[in-house]
C-alpha cells in the first residue's frame, strides 16, 4: 500500500506545498517548529482541508480537489497519535482503546480489545484513567487506540516529545517494533534529528511548507542538497564559499582555502562540516602536515558527560576575552578521551577539516 | 414576628413543578442551540447570540409583553393554538413558558462555553477513530462539558424559580394554578399579609441558596469521582 500526497494549503505565514509518496518504510518528517509538519499530518488525517491537491491511500482517493472528493476523517481509516495523546480523560484505558471498536459485536470486541492491550503491553491497566498512568503508559495506550481500528496508515505527531528523557529511548524501540510489524505507510513528525534518523527509513525535510529534501535518510545526512537541509539535519558549521579550482573552495567566513573530495556544484554557495567530523592535529592519530589544517583558538568549551563541545575561532587570537560562542567560527564535538590528550597544550591548536567530511552546498 | 405555616402550599408546588419543567425544556433547546453554535464562526451568528441572550437583559415586563403578543388570541402562535381549542395565556403552561424563556440565556451561555472549552484534540481523536459527529457529541463532548452544563442546569433552575414579571403578565395570579412563590409574595404584600410574604421569602432564599452553594460545592468536588460512577 502506498500513500500519495500532493497538497497545497495557505497558512498564515507561508504556503504548505508538499508532494511525496510513502510506502511501507516509515518516513521521518523533520523540520523546524512551524515548518508545517503537524499541518501536513492533519491534512492527511482529514482534520484540515487543503486548498487544492490530491491524497490517495492505496486504492482510495481521500481527497481530490478537482474531483471534489473529500473523505471525512472518520472514514479515512488512518490512525493518528496526537502529540499529547488526547486520551479521553473520562474513559478508562479499556474504554479508550475500545472506542474505535464500537461497530464490532460485544464478544468480538472483547477478544480484539484483549489482544490489542496485550500487544501494547498495557494489560492490567484496563481500568485506570489516563491521569493515573505514567507518560510511557499513556503513550502505549494512545498508540494502541490508534492501531485498534487496524488503520491503513499511521501518523505520529511528535510521539516522544511529552516523555522524560529516560523513557524516550525505551519508547523509541517500542515504536520501531510497532513500525516493523505495521508494514503500512507510517509518517512520524519530529524536530529531533536523531529521533528522525533512528525511527525513519526515509526522511522528509520540511522548510516553511516546502519539501526541502525527501529520500533515503543516509543519503540526506551525507549529502544534504541545500543549506537549509544541512541545518535541519543538525550540521552546525557553515561558511560562505566560492570555487577556486575543481576541488578547492575559498571559505569566505573562515578565511581559508579548503580541498574538498566531492565534485563541486555548478554554483558554490556554502561549505560545511558536521561538528563531530572536525579533527585535531594535536590528538593521537592527527597529522599536522595534512591538507586543510588550520590554527584555531578556543573560545569556550561546553561539557556533557562523555563529550566536549568546543567553540573555536580560526585565523586570529580572540581579542576580547569575553567573546562568546556567537563569535565562534567552528563548533567541534569530540570525545573526552581525545580532548584530554591536548586540553593542556598551548594554543593555537590545529583543526583538520578533512576533504572527505566537508560538503559543498549549491547557491540557489 | 412568628411565622406560621401557610394555609395554601400550592405556590411551593407550582414553583417547583414550573421550574423543573422549564429547566428541562431549556436544557433540551439550550443544549441543542449551544451544540449547533459551538465553534462556528460568522457575523450572522453574533446576531443569533444576541437574540438568545436578549431575555437576560430585557426587563421581564418586556419579555412578558412579547410573549403575550405571541401567545395571545391574535398572536401567531395563539391563533394556531386556538384552532385546536387550546389557550396558553393564564394557564399553568404559561408559567412554564415564561420561566423557560427567561432561563434560556443562562443555559445557552454556560452550555456553549462548556462545549467550546472541550479540547479539540479529543474530538479529533474520536473522528480519526471512526466515530460519527453524533456519537462524538454524546460520548466525548457532552461528558467532558458536563460540569459546565450542570452549572447551566442549576443556574437555569434558580432563575426559573425566581421568575416574576413575565410570569405575571403571561400567566397571571390564579391561586392553585399559576401563582408561584414570587407571585404569592407580591400579592401577599398587596393584601398586607406580611407574615405570609416573609414565609415565602424564606422559602425562596433557602431553596436558591441550597442550589447555588450546592452547585459550587459539587462542581469542585465531583469531577474525578463522577467520571468513575458514570462509567459503571
Amino acid at each position: 500500500m502506498a500513500l500519495d500526497v500532493q497538497i497545497v494549503k495557505d497558512l498564515r505565514d507561508f504556503t504548505l506545498n508538499v508532494s511525496f509518496s510513502a510506502d511501507e518504510e516509515p518516513v521521518g518528517i523533520l523540520g523546524a517548529s512551524g515548518a508545517g509538519k503537524t499541518m501536513l499530518l492533519r491534512c492527511i488525517a482529514g482534520l484540515e482541508r487543503p486548498d487544492s491537491g490530491r491524497i490517495q491511500l492505496g486504492d482510495h482517493v481521500l481527497f481530490d480537489k478537482s474531483q471534489r472528493v473529500r473523505v471525512p476523517a472518520r472514514k479515512r481509516h488512518i490512525g493518528m497519535l496526537f502529540q499529547h495523546y488526547a486520551l479521553f480523560p473520562h474513559k478508562t484505558v479499556a474504554q479508550n482503546v475500545a472506542f474505535g471498536l464500537s461497530r464490532l459485536e460485544r464478544s468480538e470486541r472483547e477478544i480484539r480489545l484483549k489482544k490489542i492491550l496485550e500487544r501494547a503491553h498495557i494489560t492490567g491497566l484496563e481500568d485506570r484513567y489516563p491521569r493515573e498512568l505514567s507518560g510511557g503508559e499513556q503513550q502505549r495506550a494512545a498508540l494502541a487506540r490508534a492501531l485498534s481500528i487496524e488503520p491503513d496508515a499511521l501518523l505520529l505527531d511528535e510521539p516522544l516529545s511529552a516523555l522524560d528523557t529516560h523513557l524516550r529511548a525505551q519508547m523509541e524501540i517500542q515504536l520501531q517494533e510497532t513500525f516493523a510489524a505495521f508494514q503500512r505507510p507510517t509518517l512520524l513528525v519530529t524536530h529531533n534529528v536523531e529521533e528522525a534518523y533512528r525511527m525513519g527509513e526515509k526522511l522528509l525535510v520540511l522548510s516553511r511548507g516546502r519539501v526541502a529534501a525527501f529520500g533515503a535518510k543516509d543519503e540526506i545526512f551525507r549529502h544534504p542538497p541545500t543549506l537549509e537541509v544541512a541545518r535541519v539535519t543538525g550540521c552546525k558549521n557553515f561558511s560562505q564559499a566560492k570555487a577556486v579550482s575543481e576541488h578547492e573552495v575559498e571559505a569566505l567566513d573562515w578565511g581559508c582555502r579548503l580541498h574538498v573530495a566531492q565534485p563541486l556544484p555548478r554554483i558554490v554557495g556554502h561549505v560545511a562540516i558536521r561538528a563531530h567530523q572536525i579533527e585535531f592535529a594535536e590528538a593521537a592519530g592527527g597529522d599536522p602536515k595534512a591538507r586543510n589544517v588550520f590554527p584555531c583558538w578556543l573560545l569556550r568549551a561546553s561539557e556533557t558527560p562523555f563529550r566536549m563541545t568546543l567553540y573555536l575561532r580560526l585565523r586570529q587570537i580572540p581579542s576580547d576575552p569575553n567573546d562568546g560562542v556567537l563569535e565562534a567560527d567552528l563548533q567541534a564535538e569530540i570525545t573526552k578521551e581525545k580532548w584530554k590528550q591536548f586540553a593542556d597544550r598551548p594554543q593555537p591548536w590545529h583543526v583538520r577539516l578533512s576533504p572527505e567530511s566537508l560538503f559543498v552546498l549549491p547557491q540557489y | 414576628m412568628p411565622l406560621t405555616a401557610p394555609a395554601d402550599w400550592s405556590p411551593l408546588r407550582i414553583s417547583l413543578e414550573t421550574s423543573a419543567v422549564a429547566t428541562l425544556i431549556t436544557l433540551l433547546i439550550g443544549l441543542a442551540a449551544a451544540a449547533w453554535r459551538a465553534r462556528r464562526k460568522g457575523a450572522l451568528l453574533a446576531f443569533v447570540d444576541g437574540i438568545c441572550l436578549l431575555p437576560l437583559v430585557l426587563p421581564p415586563t418586556v419579555v412578558g409583553f412579547l410573549l403575550l403578543l405571541l401567545f395571545g388570541r391574535n398572536g401567531p402562535i395563539g391563533k394556531e393554538l386556538a384552532r385546536i381549542g387550546a389557550s396558553v395565556v393564564f394557564s399553568w403552561p404559561a408559567t412554564v413558558i415564561a420561566a423557560a424563556v427567561v432561563a434560556f440565556p443562562l443555559m445557552y451561555v454556560t452550555a456553549r462555553a462548556a462545549l467550546e472549552q472541550v479540547d479539540l484534540h479529543f474530538l479529533e481523536a474520536a473522528r480519526t477513530l471512526g466515530a460519527s459527529e453524533w456519537r462524538i457529541f454524546w460520548k466525548v463532548a457532552l461528558p467532558l462539558a458536563w460540569p459546565g452544563i450542570l452549572a447551566g442546569i442549576i443556574l437555569s433552575f434558580a432563575r426559573a424559580l425566581g421568575e416574576f414579571g413575565a410570569t405575571l403578565m403571561l400567566a397571571g395570579d390564579i391561586p392553585g394554578r399559576t401563582a408561584t412563590i414570587p407571585i404569592a409574595i407580591y400579592f401577599a404584600v398587596e393584601d398586607n399579609d406580611v407574615r405570609l410574604a416573609a414565609l415565602w421569602c424564606v422559602f425562596d432564599v433557602v431553596i436558591s441558596l441550597v442550589l447555588l452553594s450546592g452547585l459550587y460545592y459539587w462542581s469542585r468536588s465531583q469531577w474525578p469521582s463522577r467520571a468513575r460512577l458514570a462509567q459503571r
